[in-house]
C-alpha cells in the first residue's frame, strides 16, 4: 500500500507528485502549511489591521462593560447561556420586528469573548436590555416558567444564593484593561466601589417589587449585564432616524 | 498494491517490530470515551425534550453539559480513534516502528488526562465559551504541549521510514498534525485573569471570525482529513481492493486543504462581518463540494469488484454508509452556506441535523468499520458475536435517519415560523415559545434516534470486550470478514 502501482501514477503531474512531494516529507509539510495559510492570511489579516485602527468595529456610542456587567457576563458564559440564546439580530424584516434594529459591528467592540451564539433554542438577547424590569429577570432565573409559561429553560436558583467576589472581578477588569478595554482605574477599591453603586440601584429596583437582594448576589450582576444589552445601540440608532 | 498489504496477516518473520501496545491503548480509550460522549449526547437531547432532565443542579444543566458532549465526541472519541488508526497504519505504511515509544505514551496519557480535565471543568462551568475550544487556558497549554510531543514523534517516524514514498493516508495525517496546531494556537491566544478565566486578545467580530475559522476547520482538519486518511488505508484493506485513482487522490487532497481554510465565515452570514469576508466564506464553501466528492468517489469506486461482499460484510457496510454520508453532508453543507439558504437554516435544528449526519454518519460509521476490522487483526481473533456487528450497523443507520429527518423537519419548521408574517406585515408567530412547543415531538424523535445509535455503540463495546477476552484464532487463520 505504500506504493501506488497504478496506471495513472507514472504520467504527468502524478509522476511529479511522486518524485517531489511523496519522497520529501519536509517539502510536503511546507507545501501543506502554505496551502492552509493562504486563505487564513487573506481573511484574518485585514480584520486584525482594521480592528487595531479606529475603523469599522470602533464606534464612540458604545461604552465598555462596567465591573458589575463584567461579572454578569462571566456568569452568562459560565452557565452556557450563549448555547441557547444568540446575540445577533440579522438585517431581516422578521428579525427586526421581533428583536429590534439589526446589530452593528461596533456594538460588539468590547465583547471578549464574542457571544453571537450558533443556536436559538430561546430568543435572541442582543437588545434584551430594558425590555423587562429587573424583577422580571430575578423571577425568570429563579424559575423561567413563573414569567414565561411553558418555558423549556432550566431553573437557576443558585444565582440567587451565590455571591460575586470583588477581588476576582478586579482580576478580570485588569485582564480586560491589558487587552485594551479603556477603564479609568483597575484598582480593587475602584472596582469594589463601582460594583456596590451599580448593584445598589438594582437592589433598590428589586426592593420596590418586594424582592430582597444584596449588591453582591450573582443574580444582581447577571441582571446588570442583561439590562445593558443593546441599549446604547438602540438609543443611538433611534437618534439617527432612518430604518432600523 | 503490494502483495503484503492485500493479504490479511503478514507472517511474523516479515513484519517489523511494530508498537502494537500503543494502538491497543488508544483503541480501548476510543471505545470507552465514545460511549461516554454519546451517552451525554442522549442526556442533553432528553433535556431539550423534557425539562426535568436538567435535574435543577448547576453542573447538570444543558448549558454546561452540551460542551461536555461536543468535546467528548470530537476530541475524546474522534481524537482517540484517529490516533488509534494513525499509530496502527503509519507504522505499516512507513514500514517502521514509531520513532520513540516514550513520546507515544506521553501522547496517550497526556491526551487522556486532558479529557479527564475537560470532564471535570466543563460541568463546573469553567469555560472560554468558544465552541469546540471551550477548555480553560491551562488545559489549552497542556493540549499544545501534548500536540508537540505527538508531532515530533510523527515527523521523526516519517523521517526514519523504510519506504521511499509516502502513501496518500500519510498526506492526510500530516495536514491534520500541522493544521490543528496552527488553529489551536491562533484561536487560544488569551490574557489570563485567574487560573480558570481568561479573555481573548481579539474582540467582537474579529474574535468571532477567528473562532469560526478555527471551528469550521476543526470540522475540516480534525473530523475530515484524518478520517479520509483512515478511509484510504482501511477501506482498501477491508475490501481487499486497490485505491481507485491515484491522480484523483492528489487533486482532491490539495484542493481540500487549500479550499477548506477559507470557509469559516459561512458561520457568520448576515452578521455585521464585512460582506467581502462573508462572500469569500460562501464561495469557497460551494467550491468545497468538488474535493469532498473527489474523496467520496475515490472511496466508493475502490469497492469496484467488491460490491458483492458489501451485502454480507458488516465492516464494508459501515464504510460504504460512512462514505455515502460524507458525500451527503458535504453537499448539504455548501448548500447551507448559500446566503439565502443560510438565512433560513441558521440558528435552527437544521444545523444540528447537518452536523450529526456528518458526525454520526461519516465520522462514527467509518470509525466503527475500522474498529471492527482492527479488533480482529490486532488481537488476532474472530469477533465474539459476529451477528451483533450487523445489528449495530442497522441500529446506527436507522438511528441516524430518524435523527436527521427529525432535525430537518424541526429546523425548517422553526426557521419558517420565526420569519412568517401575516397579511398586515406583522409577525405571524409573535410568541417565540409557541414555536418552541411545536418542535417537541421532533425532539423526542431525536432522543429515539440518538438512543438507537448509542445502543449500537454499547453492543460494539460488549462485543469487543468478549472478543478480546476470548480465545485467539488458530495460527494462519483468516479472521477478517465476519
Amino acid at each position: 500500500m505504500s506504493d501506488h502501482n497504478h496506471h495513472d501514477s507514472e504520467t504527468g503531474y502524478g509522476r511529479f507528485h511522486r518524485r517531489v512531494f511523496e519522497r520529501k516529507a519536509g517539502v510536503f509539510a511546507v507545501a501543506t502549511t502554505v496551502a492552509i495559510s493562504v486563505g487564513a492570511l487573506v481573511e484574518l489579516i485585514p480584520m486584525f489591521t482594521a480592528s487595531s485602527s479606529a475603523s469599522w468595529e470602533r464606534v464612540d456610542w458604545v461604552t465598555p462593560y462596567t465591573p458589575l456587567e463584567v461579572a454578569g457576563r462571566d456568569i452568562y458564559v459560565r452557565e452556557g447561556c450563549y448555547l441557547c440564546h444568540s446575540q445577533m439580530i440579522r438585517p431581516m424584516r422578521a428579525e427586526i420586528l421581533r428583536y429590534g434594529p439589526w446589530t452593528r459591528a461596533g456594538e460588539y467592540q468590547y465583547d471578549r469573548p464574542f457571544l453571537l451564539g450558533s443556536r436559538r433554542l430561546g430568543p435572541d438577547l442582543q437588545r434584551v436590555g430594558g425590555k423587562y424590569p429587573d424583577a422580571w429577570h430575578y423571577e425568570h432565573m429563579r424559575d423561567p416558567r413563573s414569567t414565561s409559561p411553558g418555558s423549556v429553560m432550566p431553573v437557576y436558583p443558585w444565582l440567587i444564593d451565590s455571591k460575586i467576589d470583588p477581588a476576582d472581578i478586579a482580576a478580570s477588569v485588569r485582564a480586560l484593561a491589558r487587552v485594551g478595554t479603556p477603564y479609568e482605574s483597575t484598582d480593587e477599591a475602584w472596582v469594589a466601589g463601582r460594583l456596590q453603586s451599580q448593584g445598589a440601584t438594582i437592589v433598590q429596583n428589586l426592593a420596590s417589587a418586594g424582592i430582597t437582594a444584596e449588591w453582591d448576589d450573582e443574580i444582581v450582576a447577571l441582571t446588570a449585564y442583561l439590562q445593558r444589552l443593546g441599549v446604547e445601540g438602540r438609543a443611538h440608532l433611534a437618534n439617527q432616524g432612518g430604518d432600523s | 498494491m503490494e502483495q503484503s498489504t492485500s493479504g490479511t496477516v503478514a507472517t511474523p518473520a516479515s513484519r517489523p517490530d511494530y508498537d502494537m501496545d500503543i494502538v491497543k491503548k488508544f483503541f480501548t480509550a476510543t471505545v470507552v470515551w465514545g460511549i461516554v460522549g454519546m451517552l451525554v449526547g442522549v442526556v442533553i437531547a432528553l433535556q431539550l425534550a423534557w425539562r426535568p432532565a436538567n435535574l435543577g443542579l448547576p453542573w447538570t444543566t444543558f448549558g454546561r453539559l452540551r460542551p461536555l458532549h461536543t468535546n467528548a465526541v470530537v476530541f475524546a472519541f474522534g481524537g482517540n480513534v484517529v490516533f488509534t488508526g494513525i499509530y496502527h497504519s503509519m507504522q505499516r505504511l512507513l514500514k517502521t516502528r514509531m520513532w520513540n515509544d516514550t513520546l507515544s505514551r506521553i501522547h496517550f496519557w497526556g491526551w487522556q488526562l486532558i479529557i479527564v480535565a475537560a470532564a471535570v471543568t466543563l460541568p463546573l462551568g469553567l469555560t472560554q465559551s468558544k465552541e469546540y475550544a471551550e477548555l480553560i487556558w491551562p488545559i489549552d497549554v497542556a493540549i499544545t504541549l501534548v500536540w508537540v510531543v505527538f508531532a515530533v514523534n510523527f515527523f521523526a517516524t516519517v523521517a526514519i521510514r523504510k519506504v521511499e514514498h509516502m502513501y496518500v493516508a500519510i498526506w492526510f495525517y500530516m495536514s491534520f498534525v500541522i493544521t490543528i496546531a496552527v488553529l489551536h494556537i491562533v484561536n487560544s491566544l488569551v490574557i489570563p485573569a485567574t487560573l480558570f478565566r481568561s479573555y481573548p486578545i481579539y474582540a467582537g467580530l474579529t474574535d468571532a471570525l477567528v473562532q469560526w475559522w478555527y471551528g469550521h476547520n476543526a470540522v475540516g482538519f480534525f473530523l475530515t482529513t484524518p478520517f479520509l486518511g483512515l478511509m484510504y488505508y482501511y477501506l482498501p484493506r477491508a475490501a481487499d481492493r486497490p485505491v481507485y485513482s491515484y491522480r484523483l487522490s492528489i487533486i482532491h487532497f490539495w484542493a481540500l486543504v487549500f479550499l477548506y481554510i477559507w470557509a469559516g465565515p459561512h458561520h457568520l452570514l448576515y452578521s455585521a462581518l464585512p460582506d467581502w469576508a462573508q462572500t469569500l466564506g460562501m464561495v469557497f464553501s460551494i467550491m468545497l463540494i468538488a474535493p469532498s466528492w473527489g474523496g467520496m468517489l475515490n472511496g466508493l469506486l475502490t469497492l469496484k469488484g467488491a460490491w458483492d461482499r458489501v451485502r454480507t460484510d458488516p465492516i464494508l457496510k459501515f464504510m460504504v454508509v460512512a462514505v455515502s454520508f460524507y458525500g451527503m453532508s458535504t453537499f448539504e453543507g455548501p448548500m447551507m452556506s448559500i446566503r439565502a439558504v443560510n438565512g433560513l437554516a441558521h440558528y435552527t435544528n437544521w444545523v444540528i441535523g447537518h452536523v450529526h449526519s456528518g458526525a454520526l454518519g461519516w465520522v462514527g460509521m467509518i470509525s466503527f468499520g475500522m474498529l471492527y476490522w482492527m479488533v480482529q487483526n490486532i488481537w488476532n481473533r474472530p469477533l465474539a458475536y459476529p451477528s451483533w456487528a450487523s445489528h449495530h450497523f442497522w441500529l446506527a443507520t436507522i438511528g441516524i435517519v430518524i435523527y436527521t429527518v427529525a432535525m430537518w423537519a424541526a429546523g425548517l419548521m422553526e426557521g419558517l415560523q420565526w420569519r412568517a408574517l401575516d397579511d398586515a406585515g406583522r409577525l405571524a408567530n409573535p410568541i417565540f415559545l409557541d414555536i418552541t412547543h411545536r418542535l417537541n415531538p421532533f425532539l423526542w424523535l431525536r432522543v429515539v434516534g440518538g438512543s438507537m445509535y448509542l445502543v449500537g455503540a454499547v453492543m460494539m463495546g460488549i462485543n469487543f470486550w468478549k472478543t478480546i477476552r476470548g480465545p485467539s484464532a488458530p495460527a494462519g487463520a483468516r479472521v477478517e470478514g465476519v
